[in-house]
């Protein structure tokens, strides 16, 4: 039993990671480096120090906290925040996520969280890039109510270059997990340039046309928030050049993936 | 909206504010005629009633479909000199100040200060309430620990019911008459009070019928030189309705609203009530007139919108009562705050809603005017179709539905002793009051400023703005060894303050009992005619007395800031607090800070902060809830501010959750700005912990920008937020859409924006979170999106 954890964020009415109002906890490490990561806050696995830090979830009023992004938190100081909101959740048919990073990467942890809210009956939501074992996703199937999936590139190289791995477990996995009885949504980031290419696109469509329980697409177009994380962090931003896609492109994207007759939302 | 509404709300727009002398002047003509000394102090008011309706201006304008206004044209606001006198210096603030300005005439100011001024002088209800209060009252005053509502307008705050949507004034005559015939000479001692009121009431109800009689005749000439056709043809019909109506019940939907529109303004002439008057559940009131009309085919969809269209011009073309004194100079605004309530449930407790709900709701999209206002009463078992109608509206930025719980409602104003039918058929007026329409008079007596009470703690009975001792003695602060110590102080100032302002309130309704009936107002309210009382003397079946808590937040942080850092985590002595405090905190930052943002505070669902407030609460509610008044009736609390935090920060000084000086302290039961930070389901955790339900209303804000509400997506997430609230029996809860001024602002200080949402790109953050290039893009955008 692991009953801590590293995380680097609670955010209350979370109206864009699943249905309903949610809170999404984000669990700090993720194994990739996506060039437009937008919390590279979330890659280290441990607590670090930054300037600046906008970090909220910091109800211990401890001055020490304030610019260290993550914190070790118990399982039951998570369960405290997440049940405050469980009157929403009903309300709106809503739950928690957990995000990332890449919340599989602290398994046990997640294993936990997730346990601990079917005892008390909160619909629950990972938020995953698929880059875990497939035993891992085994653990949790039972638990999890929607799995909110990213595919981001289709050729392997390419997804070996822009988020430094290889997208052939991501792929395996997610296969195993449509061909069970669940609620998938994946989500897919429009990154100019990287990810919207024609035939990404067309091997994407034809990817989720082989998928079942695809329950809704979200396409995630670019955006240029991250921007001042990266320079408070100081880390290089390899797509500072990059400019947000505008509404009509986006448009031309969502009616080509029209044609597999799935719900598509424009963000999340 | 047609040309001809495009017209009349245009004119309205343009109509200059001004100060008019008329009512004040025949007011003054009536009573100087020594007509008013042959009789009794409600017959003189009634006759004087009768003076003004009989000789005030008739104003027909242009293409309009009602008739009648407050002073001889729109916008002509008269005085009352009764209550309050205006003098030079106040005509020339009301003049000259560069927002909600009156201009004046020559002629209105010689009238006013030359005819009306010296006559009335030595002789107003403000002057005798001034007169009859105490020293200790005045002081608290001073001080700001209270303002006083009834000081220059008279008791309002109530609401018409269906009745005159049912019955003629020639109906009420009948009942009056019936009323004096059953009086008891033999037992009753009051029989002869009774008789005066109730012949008061009758003259008034004359005085009415006399009115729309003046406009009928009027009317009638000007369809004869009319040219136009059509038009000549409305003002035939027009004339007609004024002959019916008020005398008789109405028959249609344009008799109703025009049979309104006179009682407005009896009321609104009789006295300046607060909270001026409206017509409370229109869509419940209108819905049967609408449906016969339409059947009959006396009235087309588009006929009965245009209809409502242009009434609420009629509104819009009463400003508030200009103000006198210090009011005169701070005083704001020109709504008067009538509140149109749209939803809500029937008197079998079903859902309410219907054609009229939705037209009202289309209305006062399209005319986005100032006045009146309106509210959506929403109860679990109203459709989320009504909600989602007021939200496409609120998305405009407009600021207006705001929204209600009518299950809330019918709660606080059963656990207060009505009957739940009663209630079902009540609802919420002026800001957020709840009240049982045209049953109950619920004054609201003034606002208390509740971190004011732990200033004069901390300084032992003393108000260090004015140096006085104004409050008792509960020590030294700086020798409290535990936080309960210092809580026992604060409850005892708490108890003597709210002492000193019930004994004004005592004597100052009184003051209007004896002195400033308002037997038309009497004629509109159960059961005054019954009772055969005044309005104004506990004729109301219901009869309520509100001290409206201000600074909930405020009060919450500060003494949040004083348990986490004085007494538990021993940061700072109670000493240094203090010096901190008289110093406004020097230029000791890092301090400050430490007050600011590492201290549990209310808004954040942080059981810490949220436990004192419930505590504030309790004391609050104990020292005031269940007081009996002089009407038979009892004092109730709520929580709203209007713009009074602003006035109250201005007396306080710096408080210990790092509010500077002067700064306004917080509003209604919203957190401190920017004290909240996890995001609108806390804030409303938070605001839930308190028992709205043992109060007649609260009031709680929230910021969104126009672009979160732009998707239905959206609007859905608002939707769920405040069914959620309402289930937590959150009473009320009105949303900023706000803008890109806000937004640029937020930029400039983000310490004071820290709660506030915006929708980045498929997502929502904090806005002050997001870098300034983004800042400045969001801006951009919402400059679009903004109306």
């Amino acid at each position: 039993m692991q009953n801590s954890g590293y995380i680097f964020d609670i955010k209350k009415y979370s109206v864009n990671d699943g249905p309903g109002i949610r809170t999404t906890v984000f669990l700090k490490g993720c194994p990739l480096t996506c060039w437009w990561c937008h919390n590279p806050e979330s890659r280290g696995t441990e607590p670090e120090k930054v300037d600046n830090c906008s970090f909220r979830w910091n109800l211990s009023h401890d001055p020490a906290q304030r610019n260290i992004i993550g914190s070790k938190v118990a399982v039951s100081e998570v369960m405290k925040e997440i049940e405050k909101d469980i009157p929403f959740y009903e309300e709106s048919k809503g739950g928690v996520t957990f995000s990332g990073g890449e919340p599989m990467l602290q398994i046990d942890f997640l294993y936990e969280l997730l346990s601990s809210c079917k005892k008390n009956d909160i619909s629950t939501a990972i938020d995953t890039t698929g880059y875990a074992s497939p035993a891992d996703f085994e653990k949790i199937y039972d638990i999890t109510d929607i799995f909110l999936y990213d595919l981001k590139l289709m050729d392997e190289k390419l997804h070996y270059e822009y988020c430094g791995v290889s997208n052939k477990l991501i792929h395996d996995n997610l296969r195993e997990l449509s061909s069970r009885d669940t609620k998938i949504i994946l989500r897919l980031p429009i990154i100019p340039t990287i990810t919207d290419s024609e035939e990404n696109i067309s091997r994407t469509i034809e990817f989720i046309s082989s998928l079942n329980n695809i329950r809704e697409i979200d396409l995630l177009p670019f955006h240029s928030t991250a921007k001042s994380k990266y320079e408070r962090m100081k880390i290089m931003n390899k797509v500072i050049e990059l400019i947000p896609p505008d509404k009509k492109y986006i448009n031309e994207i969502k009616n080509k993936f029209s044609e597999l007759g799935i719900p598509i939302k424009i963000g999340g | 909206m047609n040309e001809r509404i495009k017209k009349l709300r245009q004119q309205s727009l343009d109509a200059v504010p001004t100060l008019s002398h008329e009512r004040a002047q025949l007011l003054t003509d009536f009573y100087k005629s020594g007509e008013a000394q042959k009789h009794s102090i409600p017959v003189a008011r009634a006759l004087s009633f009768k003076y003004i309706l009989e000789n005030k201006t008739l104003c027909v304008n242009e293409g309009e479909l009602f008739v009648g206004e407050k002073g001889p044209e729109p916008k002509a606001t008269p005085t009352y000199p009764e209550l309050c006198i205006h003098s030079e210096q106040d005509i020339d603030i009301l003049h000259n100040r560069s927002k909600v300005w009156f201009r004046s005439s020559e002629e209105t100011r010689d009238v006013i200060l030359k005819e009306v001024a010296p006559f009335w002088k030595g002789k107003s209800i403000r002057e005798k309430i001034l007169e009859e209060v105490d020293e200790q009252w005045l002081d608290s005053y001073k001080a700001g620990v209270f303002t006083e509502f009834m000081e220059q307008r008279a008791p309002g705050h109530t609401v018409g019911d269906d009745k005159i949507f049912r019955k003629g004034m020639l109906d009420f005559k009948k009942e009056i008459q019936e009323s004096i015939a059953k009086l008891d000479f033999y037992n009753d001692t009051e029989a002869f009070a009774k008789r005066e009121e109730l012949r008061a009431m009758e003259i008034s109800a004359d005085a009415l019928i006399t009115f729309a009689k003046r406009y009928s005749i009027l009317l009638y000439e000007l369809a004869k030189k009319e040219k136009d056709k059509r038009r000549k043809n409305e003002l035939e019909t027009l004339a007609g309705i004024c002959e019916r109506v008020p005398a008789n019940a109405p028959r249609t939907f344009w008799e109703a609203l025009q049979y309104y529109w006179f009682v407005h303004l009896g009321v609104t002439t009789e006295l300046n009530t607060w909270d001026s008057f409206n017509p409370g559940r229109l869509d419940q009131h209108l819905q049967p007139f609408y449906k016969r009309d339409v059947e009959s085919g006396l009235l087309t969809e588009d006929q009965a919108r245009q209809l409502l269209q242009s009434f609420w011009v009629k509104f819009n073309n009463q400003p508030a009562p200009p103000k006198v004194g210090v009011t005169a100079q701070e005083s704001n605004t020109y709504t008067d705050f009538c509140l149109i309530n749209v939803g809500g449930v029937t008197e079998k407790g079903e859902d309410a809603t219907n054609d009229m709900s939705y037209m009202i709701l289309d209305v006062i999209e399209e005319m986005r005017l100032l006045q009146p206002s309106s509210m959506v009463q929403v109860s679990k078992k109203n459709p989320d179709r009504l909600l989602k109608r007021a939200l496409k509206i609120i998305k405009t930025g407009y600021g207006q539905p705001s929204i209600f719980n009518t299950d809330a409602i019918i709660q606080e104003l059963t656990r207060q002793g009505k009957s739940i039918i009663d209630a079902r058929c009540g609802g919420a007026s002026g800001c957020v009051e709840a009240g049982a329409f045209g049953k109950e008079s619920y004054i609201l007596t003034g606002y208390f400023n509740i971190p004011k009470i732990l200033e004069i703690t901390l300084n032992n009975g003393v108000d260090p703005r004015t140096q006085k001792k104004i409050g008792i003695d509960t020590g030294n602060s700086e020798k409290f060894n535990s936080f309960d110590e210092l809580y026992d102080a604060f409850e005892k100032q708490l108890n003597h303050f709210i002492d000193i302002k019930i004994k004004g309130n005592l004597i100052i309704e009184r003051i209007y009992a004896e002195y400033m009936p308002a037997p038309f107002l009497s004629i509109l309210v159960d059961d005054c005619i019954e009772k055969g009382k005044d309005y104004n003397a506990g004729g109301a079946r219901y009869n309520s007395s509100y001290i409206q808590g201000v600074g909930l937040g405020t009060i919450t942080d500060s003494l949040s800031s004083i348990k986490f850092h004085v007494f538990d985590k021993k940061n700072f002595s109670m000493k240094e607090m203090i010096e901190l405090l008289k110093n406004n905190f020097d230029d000791n930052k890092e301090a400050r800070d430490k007050f600011l943002f590492e201290t549990p505070k209310y808004g954040n669902d942080d059981d810490y902060a949220d436990d004192i407030t419930q505590r504030v609460f309790e004391s609050y509610f104990k020292a005031v809830d269940g007081r009996p008044n002089t009407k038979g009736g009892h004092f109730r609390i709520d929580l709203l501010p209007t713009t009074c935090h602003v006035y109250f920060g201005s007396v306080l000084g710096a408080t210990p959750d790092g509010r500077f000086a002067k700064e306004p302290v917080s509003e209604g039961i919203s957190p401190v700005q920017g004290a909240d930070v996890h995001g609108p389901t806390s804030v409303i955790k938070s605001a839930s912990k308190i028992d709205h339900l043992r109060t007649g209303g609260t009031l709680l804000n929230q910021k969104f920008t126009p672009n979160f509400l732009e998707t239905d997506d959206g609007i859905e997430k608002i939707l769920q937020l405040i069914r959620t609230y309402f289930r937590l029996d959150g009473h009320h809860m009105q949303f900023n859409v706000v803008d890109a001024e806000v937004l640029k602002k937020a930029q400039k200080h983000p310490e004071k924006y820290r709660d506030l949402i915006v929708r980045v790109a498929g997502y929502s953050d904090y806005f002050v979170d997001l870098g300034e290039d983004l800042q400045n893009e969001i801006i951009r955008r919402t400059e679009h999106t903004g109306y």
